[in-house]
C-alpha cells in the first residue's frame, strides 16, 4: 500500500468524520438557534474531525493498517494542524466574537483590538507551563512538545474534573437508594401555593394599576415643583397616591418580596417533577438496569479514589497496562495457554476502541447540556468555539493519557510522535484532579441531598 | 380590591426572544431596565378600555403572564396554562428558529389545557383574522405609543379576547369557550453596526 493510497483513506475518513461533525452541530446543539456564522460551524467540524482522526491512527495502530512512516507522517499532520486550531484560530476568534458583541466598540477597533487579546492569551499559555516539571529543558521554543504539554495540563484537568464528577455523578442517579419519594399530592400542594402567590401578586399590582390611573385622572397637580433630590425623596417617603391614597412604594417591596417567593416556589415544584420522573424511569426495565450497574459503578468509584490516593501518597507509577497485567495473570496463575501476541493485540483493540467511543459520546453529551443551560441567543457563537476549543484539547490529552492503556509494542507511536513528554506527570496529575474533584462532588452531593427532604415538609 | 373584570393572557415564546420586555413595554409604556431571564412566571396587569369611544366602554383588566421560556423547565411550566383566555406568541427576527419553534409552544399550551377536544396541532385550525403579526424594538417607548399601528393591532386583540370571554357565551359551537386568540408578535433587535 503506498503512500498515495493511505492518505486517499486517511482523507476520506476525515470527510466522513467531518460531515458527522457537521450534523451534530445542526441537529443537536445549534437546534434552537439560527446559524449567522458559517465560519462558527466549520471551525468545530474540523476540530471534531481531527480529533476523531487522532483516534483513527491509534486503532489503525493497534491492528497494523497501513504503512508505518505513513501513519507516523500522519500523526504529525494532524498534531500540527490541531495544535494551530487550538492555540491559534480559534483563541482568535472567540476574542473577535466577544469584542464584536460588545457595543462600544468601533468597527476599525474590532481587528486590533483582538488581535491584543490574542497575545495575552499566548502569553498566559506560555505561563501556564512555568509551574509545571512537564519538559525537559533541552526544547526549542516552536517544538511540537511546547505546545502539546501545555495543552496536555489544561485538557487533563478537564478530564479529571468531568470523570471525577461522572464518577460520583453517575450512582447518585440512577441508583433508586437515593431517590425520594414525592408523592402527587407534594407537587399538587406546591403548585397550589405557587399559584396562590401568584393570585396575591396580581391583586397587589392591580391597586397599583388602579391607584395609578386614579392620580391620573386627578390631574398632575401632584407632579408640580418635585424635581430634582427633594422630588426624588418625596417621591420614596410619601408616595401615596391622592386619589385612593394607597401606598404604591410599599406596595412595590412586598411585590418584589412575593415574585422572588414565586420564583423558590416555581424551582421547589421543578425538582419535584424531576424527581417523579426519575422515580418512574427508574421502575422501567431500564432503570432497573441502570440501578444494578449503579452498584457496579460505586463500587468502582471507591475503588478509583482509593487507588488515587495510594498513588499520589506513595509516589507509584504503574508501568503496566491493563491488557498485559490481564495476560500475566491469566497466564501466570490461573494457566490458561493462550497466545499472548495475537490476543493481546485484539483485547487492546476492544479495550481502546471501547475507551474511544465512551469518551467521544460522553464528551459531546456534556457539552450539549451544558450548551443548552448557559447559551443564549448572542452569545451562541461565543460559545460554540469556547466548546470546540475544549473539546480539542480533551481529546489531545486523552489520547495522551491512552498510552498508558496500551501494550508497550504500541505506545512506541505515541512516544515517538508526542517526544520526550514527563507522561507520568500527566498521570498524577490526573490522579490529583480526580480526587478533588470526585471528593468535592460527593461533598456538593451530599448537601444537596441533604437540603431537599428538610423543604419540602 | 380587583372592581373590574379580568382576562388572562399568557406570552409564551423561546428563550431570550424578548417577552419581559414585551409585556413590560405593554403594560408600563417604558422599556424595562435590565432584563434578566425569566424564572417561572412573571404577571404584569394592565388596565383596558374595552369598545373605547363607544357607549360600551367598559374597563377590564387584562393580566399579561409571561411564562419563561427555558427548556428545562418544560414540565413544570403547565400549571400557569389553564384557564387562558388568549395567548401572545413571541419569536425573535433575528433568530428563524425561533419562528419555527412557535408550533411546538403553541401546541404545547393547546395539549396542556385539558380539553381533548379542541386537539389543535397547527396554526391552520386558527382563524386568520385573529394573527396580529407586529414589528417593534421593545426598547423605545414610540413603538407603542398611542395611535402606533402596532397599539391599534393590540388593542384590537385585547378587545377581541374580552369578546369570546364575555360575551360570546351564546353557546354557537361546543368549542366557543376553547377557542383561543391568538397573536404572533416579533420584536426586532437591533444590531449596532
Amino acid at each position: 500500500m503506498g503512500f498515495i493510497e493511505d492518505t486517499l483513506i486517511i482523507l476520506v475518513t476525515q470527510v466522513f468524520f467531518f460531515v458527522g461533525g457537521w450534523v451534530f452541530f445542526v441537529k443537536k446543539l445549534f437546534r434552537d438557534y439560527e446559524v449567522h456564522h458559517r465560519l462558527v460551524q466549520l471551525i468545530f467540524s474540523v476540530t471534531f474531525s481531527l480529533s476523531c482522526t487522532m483516534f483513527e491512527l491509534i486503532i489503525f495502530e493497534i491492528l497494523g493498517v497501513l504503512d508505518s512512516s505513513s501513519r507516523y507522517f500522519h500523526w504529525n499532520l494532524v498534531l500540527y494542524v490541531m495544535l494551530f486550531m487550538v492555540i491559534v484560530l480559534i483563541p482568535f476568534y472567540i476574542g473577535y466574537f466577544i469584542v464584536s458583541n460588545i457595543r462600544i466598540v468601533r468597527l476599525q477597533m474590532i481587528r486590533p483590538l483582538t488581535i491584543l487579546i490574542w497575545l495575552v492569551y499566548i502569553y498566559l499559555f506560555w505561563k501556564v507551563g512555568d509551574p509545571f516539571p512537564i519538559l525537559s529543558p533541552k526544547q526549542g521554543i516552536l517544538s511540537i512538545e511546547q505546545g502539546i504539554s501545555r495543552i496536555g495540563v489544561i485538557g487533563v484537568t478537564v478530564m479529571a474534573l468531568l470523570s471525577g464528577f461522572g464518577a460520583v455523578n453517575y450512582p447518585y442517579t440512577s441508583m433508586a437508594y437515593f431517590m425520594r419519594p414525592v408523592m402527587p399530592s407534594d407537587i399538587q400542594a406546591i403548585e397550589k401555593r405557587l399559584m396562590q402567590t401568584m393570585d396575591m401578586i396580581l391583586v397587589k399590582k392591580k391597586r397599583i394599576a388602579l391607584a395609578k390611573k386614579g392620580s391620573v385622572v386627578n390631574g398632575p397637580q401632584n407632579t408640580q415643583g418635585s424635581s430634582g433630590i427633594w422630588g426624588m425623596l418625596k417621591t420614596v417617603t410619601t408616595s401615596v397616591s391622592k386619589g385612593t391614597g394607597e401606598n404604591i412604594w410599599q406596595l412595590k417591596q412586598e411585590i418584589a418580596a412575593l415574585e422572588e417567593l414565586s420564583r423558590q416556589l416555581f424551582l421547589e415544584a421543578h425538582d419535584m417533577h424531576i424527581m417523579q420522573e426519575r422515580l418512574q424511569w427508574a421502575s422501567t426495565f431500564q432503570g432497573k438496569y441502570f440501578n444494578f450497574l449503579g452498584y457496579f459503578f460505586s463500587l468502582y468509584c471507591m475503588w478509583k479514589i482509593c487507588i488515587s490516593t495510594i498513588n499520589i501518597v506513595f509516589d507509584r507509577v504503574g508501568k503496566k497496562d491493563p491488557v498485559t497485567r490481564g495476560m500475566e495473570i491469566a497466564v501466570h496463575w490461573v494457566g490458561i495457554n493462550i497466545d499472548v501476541t495475537f490476543w493481546s493485540q485484539h483485547i487492546s483493540f476492544f479495550l481502546v476502541g471501547c475507551i474511544v467511543v465512551t469518551s467521544i459520546r460522553g464528551l459531546l453529551l456534556t457539552l450539549t447540556k451544558f450548551f443548552y443551560a448557559i447559551s443564549s441567543s448572542k452569545s451562541s457563537d461565543i460559545i460554540v468555539l469556547v466548546l470546540a476549543q475544549i473539546m480539542g484539547m480533551y481529546f489531545v490529552s486523552s489520547v495522551l493519557l491512552m498510552r498508558m492503556n496500551m501494550p508497550a509494542e504500541y505506545r512506541t507511536i505515541i512516544t515517538q510522535v508526542l517526544g520526550e513528554l514527563q507522561f507520568n506527570f500527566y498521570h498524577r496529575w490526573f490522579d490529583v484532579i480526580f480526587l478533588v474533584s470526585a471528593l468535592s462532588s460527593i461533598g456538593f452531593l451530599y448537601l444537596a441531598h441533604k437540603q431537599g427532604p428538610g423543604e419540602a415538609g | 380590591m380587583a372592581a373590574f373584570d379580568k382576562v388572562k393572557v399568557i406570552v409564551v415564546g423561546d428563550s431570550g426572544v424578548g417577552k419581559s420586555s414585551l409585556t413590560y413595554l405593554i403594560c408600563h409604556h417604558q422599556p424595562i431596565n435590565n432584563p434578566s431571564w425569566t424564572v417561572g412566571c412573571s404577571v404584569e396587569v394592565k388596565l383596558h378600555e374595552y369598545k373605547e369611544g363607544t357607549p360600551d366602554q367598559k374597563t377590564y383588566f387584562i393580566e399579561l403572564w409571561d411564562i419563561g421560556g427555558s427548556s428545562s423547565h418544560r414540565n413544570t411550566r403547565s400549571v400557569f396554562y389553564n384557564p387562558t383566555h388568549g395567548i401572545i406568541l413571541v419569536h425573535d427576527l433575528t433568530n428563524r428558529k425561533s419562528q419555527q419553534n412557535l408550533q411546538k409552544w403553541l401546541a404545547e399550551v393547546i395539549n396542556k389545557d385539558g380539553s381533548s377536544k379542541s386537539r389543535v396541532s397547527s396554526f391552520d385550525d386558527f382563524d386568520p383574522e385573529q394573527f396580529v403579526g407586529s414589528t417593534q424594538d421593545c426598547r423605545q417607548v414610540r413603538s407603542l405609543a398611542a395611535g402606533s399601528s402596532s397599539a391599534v393591532k393590540l388593542s384590537r386583540f385585547f378587545d377581541k379576547v374580552i369578546e369570546r370571554r364575555y360575551h360570546c357565551r351564546d353557546g354557537i359551537s361546543p368549542f366557543s369557550d376553547k377557542r383561543r386568540t391568538l397573536a404572533s408578535l416579533n420584536p426586532k433587535f437591533y444590531h449596532s453596526d
